[in-house]
């Protein structure tokens, strides 16, 4: 048994590190926020220069080997600074996917461009009605002789205001819950029909409604097999999954570690706070809390990794989100009460990490909605 | 034992709701359904609108123009303003200053203050925290100097909820700095108009400016601002936090939010076509929600009964504030379940007046994270949860 890093795994975190100690503070990720694309360009370079892009992807599609391990390290570290800048979105969700179905120039073109830095990339496909499952699918592709037309609307479309191209999950035919009939199209966000709202997010991040109303496609932007492409879809999720509770193990671990910290700093009554065992156990309790997330995402990872088959893949993928879901709840919520009124102003950056966990634990389904897969497998 | 409203009662019962129905304007009642928060003009408003029925300040004594009712009339207007969701009145006034200048002012500070609160001509805020003295307030420091006929003024306030909007601040100053952090201070009222007053926002993590901090550089305050005798503010205060923490639990609110809940709840897709309402899980986390708001309603009407009986109200508000907010942010969770993805978009503009920018479709489920940022501020102020607790372990527990 063995739980330590490899050499790449090291070098990999060691990275980032260096990056962040460097390049973002709480200022600069508040004035990127600012900024109207939301992200910072010149980091994306420096991103692409450093092979992060190419982390998810395997040796053969030109990248590091696509470990879920490998991702781990790397997403725990951006939770610790809480990076906005679209990696999920554009490389890990759409890369990915891209991996999975596109075949041939498409898919060098798109994830040579990808992994250089030069493409950003939306996947369209949660909908009002689809909560976390992601085979239901409202939004319609109709074929019409050699083009495919496009009606629905998408929410919480991440980076849809940066990307040069929307990945679109819509239904070819079959009912709306059905596993068959879905497929994902390659839709350039100017194509006439296609109306992009943009927000920022609680966290900073940037996300999208969108409008397809008659969006006239040709039928070559459909990405592998007509109607099937279910499967890749939820693989690709379940690895977002197991990226997203590594993000948050390292949102937790830097709320506890700065709850701990203020502490030993905030006095009242004459002593630090940090000596009233009311808070002492308090603390002690998310540290627990992160030693279990932590723990989970880590066996959640390797699993995947590994030779299981595909229902013991998802079950632990569900597994680590719910139980990574309960921890942020614990550890957030008690971040700002332990702070006191510091802890609920934009002024400090425990808000914004505390922000940050709460939209971790809905993307990809919260804690209910997971411990119920885990419970139906 | 008997939880039953008598008929004179449940006549008064029928008359609130006819009034409210009535009389609270549909424009606001609109908005607060639609979780947009009412302006300072029609908080005020309706606050001159209740004023004109001799309905402005239900805890108030007859004598100063209070509506003298029973501890289950007031009770029942609180219910039925909650269920309908009018605004009560901003507190800092009605609730927090004025039972203070009742109790320990003078006749002149009486006429000078009072008609104007109950007129809601002019709106207090309350300056008690600073930056190093929150749960230990006692230990403050803004000082007062006396100078002749004034108090010299010099320190800073924090927290100042709606201070932006406020024409007075009532403070605890420091006019003498004793062995005894409690004894030296004192009450003091101060014009907020003032020369030396310089206020600064606080924005909270739901993008609203709700509180600030309050600078005070050399302000001259008349002498006669005064409540009371000097360095005898904490005993004042402290009879005025017991007040602060009375009808804190919320419940009627609880049940009106649980009712919207669960109207969301089906009309809620849950991914499968069915609704969330028809969702085990959400199902029984509604049930659960809502028998803990019943128990924590009974606990409310045991508190009631006994203060009407002559008690006062001890620590028995120190339970009713820990659970009626801790509940309030568990409803608050379910509200950002039940959301799911519509809550990602961070459009606080959306829920002020008069917002015409792009809105998150489909309206009122996309609130849910805002409230729930803005509502972890209830555990801590008002005295925080800890702090209650603390309060109960001495005060009931004997530890
Ligand atoms: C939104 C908002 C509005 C407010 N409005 C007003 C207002 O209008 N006027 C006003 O005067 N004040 C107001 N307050 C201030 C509020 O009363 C204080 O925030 C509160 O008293 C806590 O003080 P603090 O924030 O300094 O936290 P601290 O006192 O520093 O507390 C930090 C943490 O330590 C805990 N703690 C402290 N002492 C103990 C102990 N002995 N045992 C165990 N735990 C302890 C606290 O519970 C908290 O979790 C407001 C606060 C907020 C957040």
């Amino acid at each position: 048994m063995d739980f330590s890093y490899s050499e790449v795994q090291q070098m990999l975190q060691d990275s980032v590190k260096k990056f962040v100690s460097k390049n973002y503070d709480f200022d600069t990720r508040s004035k990127i926020i600012e900024s109207d694309s939301g992200y910072s360009e010149e980091n994306w370079k420096l991103f692409a220069e450093l092979g992060w892009l190419t982390v998810p992807f395997s040796e053969e599609d030109g990248g590091l080997g696509g470990s879920a391990v490998d991702l781990m390290v790397m997403m725990e570290e951006f939770g610790k600074a809480n990076l906005v800048e679209p990696y999920l979105p554009s490389v890990v969700l759409c890369g990915c996917l891209i991996s999975e179905l596109a075949t041939g120039e498409v898919k060098e073109q798109m994830l040579g461009k990808l992994v250089g830095g030069d493409l950003q990339l939306a996947l369209a496909a949660s909908e009002t009605g689809s909560r976390f499952n992601s085979s239901k699918v409202a939004t319609t592709a109709k074929s019409n002789g050699n083009s495919i037309v496009i009606n629905g609307r998408k929410i919480a479309v991440l980076n849809g205001s940066n990307a040069n191209e929307l990945l679109v999950v819509a239904r070819e035919s079959g009912g709306e819950v059905d596993a068959d009939g879905i497929s994902v199209f390659l839709v350039n966000p100017d194509t006439p029909g296609v109306t992009v709202r943009s927000f920022t997010n609680i966290d900073g991040q940037k996300s999208s409604e969108i409008d397809f109303t008659d969006v006239t496609v040709a039928a070559s932007a459909r990405l592998g097999e007509q109607g099937k492409a279910l499967m890749a879809i939820e693989k690709v999720i379940d690895k977002a999954i197991i990226a997203v509770s590594a993000e948050a193990v390292g949102v937790l671990e830097t709320l506890l570690q700065k709850t701990v910290e203020y502490s030993k700093t905030r006095k009242q009554f004459g002593t630090v706070i940090g000596t009233f065992q009311a808070l002492q156990h308090r603390m002690a309790d998310m540290f627990i809390e992160c030693q279990l997330a932590r723990s989970i995402v880590v066996m959640a990872a390797m699993k995947l990794d590994g030779s299981a088959g595909q229902t013991e893949k998802t079950k632990a993928v569900s597994a680590a989100k719910s139980r990574v879901g309960k921890a942020i709840r614990k550890v957030s919520q008690e971040a700002v009460q332990i702070h006191g009124g510091i802890g609920v102003t934009n002024e400090l950056d425990v808000g914004h990490y505390f922000k940050r966990a709460t939209a971790l634990e809905i993307m990809f389904g919260n804690t209910d909605y997971h411990i119920e897969r885990f419970a139906s497998l | 034992m008997k939880a039953e409203f008598t008929a004179e009662e449940l006549d008064f019962q029928s008359e609130v709701k006819t009034f409210l129905n009535d009389e609270f304007p549909a424009e606001y009642r609109e908005k607060v359904d639609a979780n947009v928060r009412l302006n300072k003009d029609e908080l005020v408003n309706w606050q001159k609108i209740l004023f004109k029925k001799g309905w402005a300040a239900p805890s108030w004594p007859k004598e100063y123009g209070g509506t003298g009712w029973s501890q289950v009339q007031k009770y029942i207007f609180a219910t039925e303003m909650g269920l309908i969701g009018a605004p009560e009145p901003i507190p800092f006034g009605m609730k927090m200053v004025a039972p203070i200048i009742m109790a320990y002012g003078n006749d002149e500070q009486k006429a000078r203050f009072l008609p104007d609160i109950l007129e809601s001509n002019v709106w207090w805020c309350q300056g008690y925290s600073e930056p190093n003295s929150g749960s230990d307030l006692a230990s403050l420091k803004t000082s007062a100097v006396r100078d002749g006929d004034h108090y010299i003024v010099n320190g800073a306030k924090t927290w100042n909820t709606y201070g932006q909007y406020a024409d007075w601040i009532f403070c605890l100053v420091r006019t003498e700095t004793t062995a005894k952090k409690q004894e030296g201070i004192s009450f003091l009222l101060i014009d907020m108009h003032s020369p030396g007053i310089s206020l600064k926002p606080i924005v909270l993590i739901d993008g609203h400016p709700e509180v600030n901090e309050i600078f005070f550089d050399d302000v001259r305050v008349p002498a006669e601002n005064l409540i009371g005798e000097e360095n005898k503010g904490w005993t004042y205060a402290k009879v005025l936090l017991t007040h602060e923490r009375t009808g804190i639990s919320g419940v009627p609110r609880g049940k009106k939010r649980l009712s919207s809940l669960k109207r969301i709840a089906r009309e809620t897709d849950d991914g499968f076509g069915s609704s969330m309402m028809e969702n085990d899980a959400f199902k029984n986390k509604i049930a659960a929600l809502e028998i803990d708001l019943e128990a924590i309603e009974y606990a409310e009407l045991r508190t009631l009964a006994s203060v009407s009986a002559g008690k006062a109200p001890g620590p028995e508000s120190s339970i009713l504030k820990i659970v009626g907010t801790e509940l309030a942010q568990r409803i608050d969770e379910a509200f950002v379940e039940l959301a799911a993805y519509h809550c990602l978009p961070f459009v606080p503009d959306q829920f002020e007046d008069g917002f015409q920018g792009d809105y998150i479709s489909p309206g009122t489920s996309a609130s849910a994270a805002l409230t729930y940022f803005n509502n972890r501020k209830a555990t801590i102020y008002g005295g925080s949860n800890e702090i209650q607790r603390n309060i109960i372990c001495k005060a009931v527990l004997g530890l």
